[in-house]
């Protein structure tokens, strides 16, 4: 690192300081007990990322407008909805699932989803015997187009670490008791394929529409740390 | 490199913290930070970016949350490629103009943008050293560098499940010396294997790796 965290505030704070105060000052009510008055100290990557915007923005490296549509597909294009819809599919289509499990860039496609993150994807069926379960212990690797940006547990080292040494406990703490039988297969994403588990369809549920089943379809049963049953309600993005 | 990131089977981090409902972005900062690291054109190669968040060191890479890690690396690559100085990141304005004169993405390009990605596979021919079946171990290497070979199967012994096809090699991009692509494999490690008696005897870890990283068991 040349320049080191410490200056780069110091130098920040006169620069971008006065500018953002109020816009975080509001930021933060919502996290602060009011009924008196305090002095607003701005979290420190939030001047720095502004900062660095300022820069990038007036140095023509980058578009504002290009920003704002990034962050605008990723809240809300692009989410767990997506791989809920593609798992219900597979449920209700046969023929779908066979060419998830065999195609599954091409199938994925069909319902219009893929790209960036997701260039590359295998999917992976849980059975009554076999329990799958997605980590990236390098680094954070997600199938975004089918899921889109990671959760913060995702990519915690407490996941990251526990995942592949103790699959089974981490189950555990997310409520997952598995029968000692049950196959446990961890996928590292090491390389640039990204997983998606396809979760086991609940009992019951013969006679829903594949609407319903997508509202079903949670985002922790797509990397393995969760079940669909009757009473999980989908990912809502 | 053997970095704080490559986590696989370090004990002591904690439990597990999910949140119920989880926004995409916690902070409107996290969103910018994301949407500077994808439309930033830095023309880096493949891993470098990735090899950037190694290089944090270490009590930095566990304090500081997934989106500053991003902004580190995304600065020193900028810094490093000569599209901005330390001095004008230091002082936050621009000093001298922009020097190279790299595509600038625009609102219009985003959604083909995201829509087509970055393969990372090659249509060249590579000759595979390995096929579906045969068990390999993975080499006992220790590249300072970037590379995708998880500490915890280093001179382990598993099988290859499948031949994904030809990829990028980020070991060799991630320094600027070329993609060399090779064939890249499923591989699966039983439990015990990585993990002595302690694992299950049912349960496996697939980790993906390229030809450079194996040879015969």
């Amino acid at each position: 690192m040349t320049t080191t965290r410490r200056d780069f505030l110091a130098a920040a704070v006169t620069a971008a300081g006065a500018a953002v105060t109020p816009e975080l000052a509001h930021a933060q009510e919502h996290d602060h007990d009011h009924g008196h008055d305090h002095q607003v100290v701005p979290s420190d990557p939030a001047l720095r990322v502004k900062a660095l915007e300022s820069l990038l923005v007036e140095k023509g490296l980058v578009d504002r407008a290009a920003l704002d549509a990034l962050i605008d597909t990723y809240e809300h294009k692009v989410g767990p909805r997506n791989g809920a819809r593609v798992v219900a599919r597979a449920w209700s289509d046969s023929a779908y699932k066979q060419r998830l499990l065999s195609s599954p860039d091409a199938a994925i496609a069909e319902l219009g989803y893929g790209g960036l993150q997701g260039e590359h994807m295998v999917v992976v069926e849980n059975t009554p015997m076999v329990h799958n379960l997605v980590v990236c212990t390098l680094c954070s690797c997600y199938p975004w187009p089918v899921l889109g940006l990671p959760p913060v547990w995702y990519k915690s080292a407490a996941y990251r670490s526990r995942a592949v040494i103790d699959p089974r406990g981490v189950l555990r703490e997310f409520g997952l008791e598995l029968g000692d039988g049950v196959e446990v297969r961890v996928w590292d994403s090491t390389a640039e394929l990204r997983y998606l588990v396809l979760p086991e369809r609940p009992a019951a549920t013969e006679k829903m529409s594949e609407e319903e089943l997508a509202a079903l379809v949670t985002r922790d049963s797509m990397v393995g740390v969760g079940k669909v049953t009757l009473q999980t309600q989908g990912a809502r993005a | 490199m053997n970095g704080i990131h490559d986590m696989g089977g370090i004990h002591g981090m904690g439990p597990i913290q999910s949140e119920r409902n989880e926004p995409v972005f916690h902070e409107a900062w996290e969103g910018r930070a994301f949407a500077l690291s994808m439309a930033v054109d830095g023309d880096w190669p493949y891993g470098a970016d990735r090899y950037q968040i190694e290089l944090i060191p270490p009590e930095e890479y566990l304090r500081q949350s997934y989106y500053e890690k991003w902004v580190t690396s995304l600065v020193e690559l900028m810094i490093k490629a000569g599209m901005v100085t330390s001095a004008e990141i230091a002082s936050g304005k621009a000093i001298r103009p922009r020097t190279k004169a790299g595509h600038v993405l625009t609102a219009a390009e985003v959604p083909s943008m995201v829509a087509r990605g970055y393969p990372a596979n090659r249509n060249v021919p590579a000759t595979p050293h390995s096929r579906a079946g045969q068990q390999v171990r993975a080499r006992n290497m220790n590249p300072v560098g970037h590379t995708r070979l998880p500490r915890y199967t280093r001179s382990k012994i598993g099988t290859i499940v499948r031949d994904y096809g030809v990829f990028e090699f980020p070991d060799s991009s991630a320094k600027g010396l070329g993609e060399k692509p090779q064939h890249l494999y499923s591989v699966r490690f039983a439990a015990r294997e990585l993990w002595g008696e302690q694992a299950s005897r049912y349960d496996s870890v697939y980790v993906d790796l390229w030809d450079d990283y194996l040879e015969p068991a």
